[in-house]
């Protein structure tokens, strides 16, 4: 568990600080690297990167949405469609980054494992 | 390896997703791109502070400090202190609030559409760039850098957008560049030159030439002449009959002998916008309150947002102007300054004529004209499409203009003719941006007579009044020197004769100053009467509103701004009117047809619908159910009369039905005796009755299947459902069914789509005061709260008083931001 958090708070920082430079997609190689590192489970993997990576979506798009953006998200959850609701759209987006964050931290963790000399391997 | 498996495979949905999220698939934009809190939709936010009250802004280029009040509309009021800064700062304003709506725009009129979008715009594409609007933008382009003032204005607007776009990084560009997953390019010149082309598209650019020829090959010259009269039965022109020429009229070309086109069936129909249009009017001291003239303007354009046009001040070293703007392009279009106030609506005249060609082989390289063959020119334009390889398409050019289509296929506009060259003032080279500014200094009478000698195309009805109790009205623009209904039909691309011989001289447009009547005024009717010694059209805007107008006008005594803001929001259909209890009598009247025929019998529903017509005080108001009835009742009405003779259904030609004014003519006079009235299709013997009961039947069935039984929900707001949309059409970010009053019949042309794009005031006097309106707002952000701000106001006609400052450093209670901007 303490694995996870800490994994966890490693990707959300690592998300943050990169996502201010580079592209979105940065956080794919990041999470990636940093599961295969800490050698996690896979499910803790996938929770860590979800999270990470949704936490450095959803913490500055509710920001956002309550500081100047609220007009446009609502109009944009319109045009999508999410019913015009705008905390949908915060929600969405935020998954939808967690999941790319997610699935590299997954993948990140099983090539780990696959390349460690040990073959038995507790399950996840 | 296999160990390897459930890694890789992980890994490769992954980087799929990664993928699918990051890239604009189709219709679709990159998802994860748009959606980031870092650089996606949610930067375009726009809070308070994004806007300070005080800043200095670093901009390269500028040679003097700039000073810039915002007031609480968002409109800037810009002082420089030389002409340079001044365009530069409008460009760099106008680009910060409207930068992708004025690029999109430049790219609709270019036809670089698909770039953007991909394949599906292409026709549309192909089409813009055959109609030539590109080449004629290039035209201009050439006539206004020959000019030292319209050089300096264009390349210091443009400078100005510039310095905005490279001050963006892709975070900061506007939300639908993220939305359509694409990035803004250097403005120039030639986009101004684009987006005036735009304009004369919009205005210009219709033609009923070829269902004119169909008609006059089918029924022969008589008929066409009957039905298709030169000048409608009741008009009330714009320079009045009667009023004096000041100049000796040139000698027009003879008429050559009559030329009978092919019939052409190939294209299907799509009848010209009849609402855009527009209102303007003047009423002299001597109708004032003040002793000075007030005058107003209400351009009718497609409403769209962001808001079609963008108000701003500009004052400089010789000018201190105030009015509306086109993104994209420099100076005031419509406005006034401290002696004058101009406005302007569309003229109707016939400026866009075809030549039906004869090539001398398939290989179209040859066409006879002047008794030789002569070369054809050929243009190749390259199409950049999206995701595709680029497109080539192979324009021919005679010396007419371009043949928008060479092949029988489907063309993408249905009034477009196959097989002919185009002629269009539009093409033609013309200073326009020139007028403007010098409208923008003009001091009195004799700048706006100077100003408007290079203004081209669009033609417009420029109205003008000035503190020096001046008012006055041109229709005025570049009209070939026509012989009496050249173009009306398709011409004969062959004879030279049929060529435009030369320009109605500039100084010899239409035109009245100061008249007897005390007032001035035009709604898109005729603009003169048959006194006037050329042809400049025959087919202009129903007489309506300009009538209403000219009515209102001539009782106004003590006329004050709220006087002439009430005319502009007047709901009276003269239509309805004039038609409405000849309806009623001859529905009601005729007991002996209902005798001889018994399922002509009204049901209970249409004996109502009658009554509530019969109360009916001619008012399009919100909640008037009798507007909704007689609009449907009288549409229907022209359908029935017109489908089996003029439709295409009935007749498999390409046609068009006669004007209301002839419509109305013909049910009014000639109901009893004409053989029009009768249906062709039917072996029974139509009456007038008969028409005029079957249509309300109608009306009442579609209207109880649409609304329910009779009641409130009929109110024609409903009915009429005013909408406002996005340009990029799209979901959420437009405003739909508003509730406003007026018709597009009425003074306040308030249609479905279409509408007064700006509602201005002004009040001359020793200290101008001018009011104002557009439904929107200043900012182009769909974030922002100035995005449609003003729409509001708009719905229920009112005006703001507009913030009209004589100095940079003067007080106003609605002032709110004060920047400088400086090198």
């Amino acid at each position: 568990m303490k694995k996870t958090a800490f994994l966890l708070l490693l990707i959300f920082l690592g998300s943050v600080l990169l996502q201010l430079v580079l592209p979105w997609w940065s956080v794919v190689p990041l999470c990636l690297a940093l599961a295969a590192w800490r050698g996690p489970t896979g499910g803790q993997a996938f929770l860590a990167g979800l999270l990470g990576v949704g936490l450095s979506w959803w913490l500055p798009a509710a920001w956002l949405n309550t500081h100047g953006a609220n007009l446009l998200a609502a109009r944009v959850a319109t045009l999508l469609p999410l019913a015009g609701q705008p905390w949908l759209l915060v929600l969405l987006s935020g998954v939808l980054a967690g999941l790319a964050g997610g699935l590299a931290a997954l993948s990140g963790a099983l090539l780990r494992r696959a390349a460690e000399p040990r073959n038995a391997l507790p399950a996840a | 390896m296999l160990r390897f498996l459930p890694g890789t495979l992980v890994l490769l949905v992954t980087l799929t997703l990664t993928w699918v999220l990051n890239t604009k698939q189709g219709d679709v934009p990159p998802v994860a791109r748009l959606l980031s809190p870092y650089r996606g939709f949610w930067q375009n936010g726009e809070a308070p502070t994004d806007f300070p009250e005080q800043q200095t802004l670093h901009l390269p280029g500028l040679q003097q400090p700039v000073r810039v009040r915002f007031d609480n509309r968002r409109v800037p009021h810009i002082f420089a202190q030389n002409d340079h800064d001044l365009y530069y700062a409008q460009g760099y304003l106008t680009a910060r609030d409207r930068l992708w709506q004025m690029e999109f725009m430049t790219r609709v009129a270019a036809g670089r559409i698909s770039e953007v979008v991909g394949p599906r715009a292409l026709e549309y594409d192909r089409f813009q760039r055959r109609m030539g609007l590109p080449y004629g933008a290039e035209n201009s382009l050439r006539a206004m850098l020959k000019n030292d003032t319209t050089r300096l204005v264009l390349e210091s607007y443009s400078a100005g957008v510039n310095a905005y776009i490279s001050s963006l990084s892709p975070r900061e560009y506007p939300f639908e560049y993220k939305l359509l997953d694409y990035a803004p390019e250097p403005w120039q010149p030639l986009k101004c030159a684009l987006l005036l082309k735009l304009m004369a598209w919009d205005l210009s650019g219709r033609s009923d030439d070829l269902r004119l020829s169909n008609i006059l090959s089918k029924y022969g010259p008589k008929v066409t002449q009957d039905l298709f009269p030169d000048y409608p039965f009741r008009e009330d022109p714009i320079v009045p009959v009667g009023t004096p020429l000041d100049f000796k009229p040139l000698p027009v070309p003879a008429t050559p002998p009559s030329f009978t086109a092919a019939l052409s069936d190939k294209v299907p129909q799509r009848e010209p916008d009849a609402e855009l249009g527009s209102n303007n009017f003047a009423v002299a001291g001597s109708r004032s309150a003040s002793g000075l003239p007030l005058l107003a303007n209400d351009p009718h354009l497609q409403l769209n947002l962001p808001s079609i046009w963008y108000q701003v001040q500009l004052h400089a070293p010789g000018q201190n102007v105030y009015g509306v703007t086109i993104p994209g392009a420099p100076a005031v279009i419509i406005g006034f300054n401290e002696q004058v106030a101009w406005g302007v609506t569309n003229v109707g005249g016939d400026v866009l004529d075809w030549y039906q060609l004869k090539f001398r082989d398939n290989t179209k390289r040859e066409y006879w004209h002047d008794g030789r063959w002569k070369p054809v020119r050929r243009v190749v334009e390259r199409i950049v499409v999206r995701g595709l390889p680029d497109r080539l398409d192979t324009v021919l050019y005679t010396h007419h203009g371009p043949v928008v289509y060479d092949h029988d296929e489907k063309p993408f506009n249905p009034q477009t003719p196959t097989q002919h060259a185009m002629r269009w003032t539009a093409h033609e080279g013309a200073d326009e941006v020139l007028a403007f500014v010098k409208l923008n200094h003009a001091r009195n009478y004799q700048d706006y007579d100077r100003a408007l000698r290079t203004y081209a195309s669009p033609a417009q009805n420029f109205i003008f009044a000035s503190n020096q109790n001046d008012i006055a009205i041109r229709p005025n623009g570049r009209y070939p020197l026509k012989w009496p209904e050249q173009g009306k039909f398709i011409l004969d691309g062959t004879d030279a004769r049929a060529d435009w011989q030369g320009w109605i001289p500039m100084t010899q447009t239409p035109r009245v100053q100061n008249p007897a009547r005390g007032f001035v005024s035009s709604a898109n009717q005729h603009s003169a009467g048959p006194d006037y010694p050329y042809y400049i059209g025959w087919d202009y805007a129903p007489w309506d509103r300009g009538h209403r107008i000219n009515q209102q006008l001539a009782k106004m005594r003590r006329a004050t701004a709220d006087t002439l803001r009430e005319l502009q929001n007047d709901n009276l259909g003269i239509n309805a009117q004039t038609m409405l209890p000849w309806m009623l009598d001859n529905t009601l009247g005729n007991r002996l047809a209902i005798i001889k025929n018994p399922a002509a019998l009204l049901s209970p529903a249409e004996k109502d619908a009658l009554a509530v017509l019969g109360r009916w005080d001619y008012h399009y108001t919100t909640d008037a159910v009798a507007a909704t009835i007689f609009e449907l009742w009288y549409q229907e009405l022209m359908k029935r009369l017109w489908e089996d003779d003029f439709g295409k259904a009935a007749t498999g030609l390409e046609m068009r039905y006669p004007s209301r004014d002839r419509t109305n003519r013909l049910l009014l006079e000639q109901a009893a005796t004409s053989p029009w009235i009768d249906d062709r299709r039917t072996p029974l013997r139509e009456n007038g009755n008969n028409l005029l009961t079957t249509s309300l039947q109608f009306a009442v069935d579609s209207l109880t299947r649409k609304f329910g039984p009779l009641g409130p929900k009929w109110g024609w707001a409903n009915q009429k459902s005013t909408d406002i949309n996005h340009l990029a059409q799209l979901p959420g970010f437009g405003h739909q069914d508003i509730v406003c009053a007026g018709s597009p019949g009425t003074v306040n042309a308030t249609g479905p789509r279409n509408g007064p794009s700006w509602r201005m005031v002004v009040a001359l006097g020793p200290q101008v005061k001018a009011y104002g309106i557009f439904p929107g707002g200043q900012s182009g952000n769909p974030a922002s709260r100035y995005y449609d701000d003003m729409l509001e106001s708009w719905r229920v006609g009112k005006l703001d008083e507009l913030v009209f400052l004589r100095a940079a450093d003067e007080n106003h209670p609605r002032l709110q931001a004060a920047w400088r901007l400086e090198k």
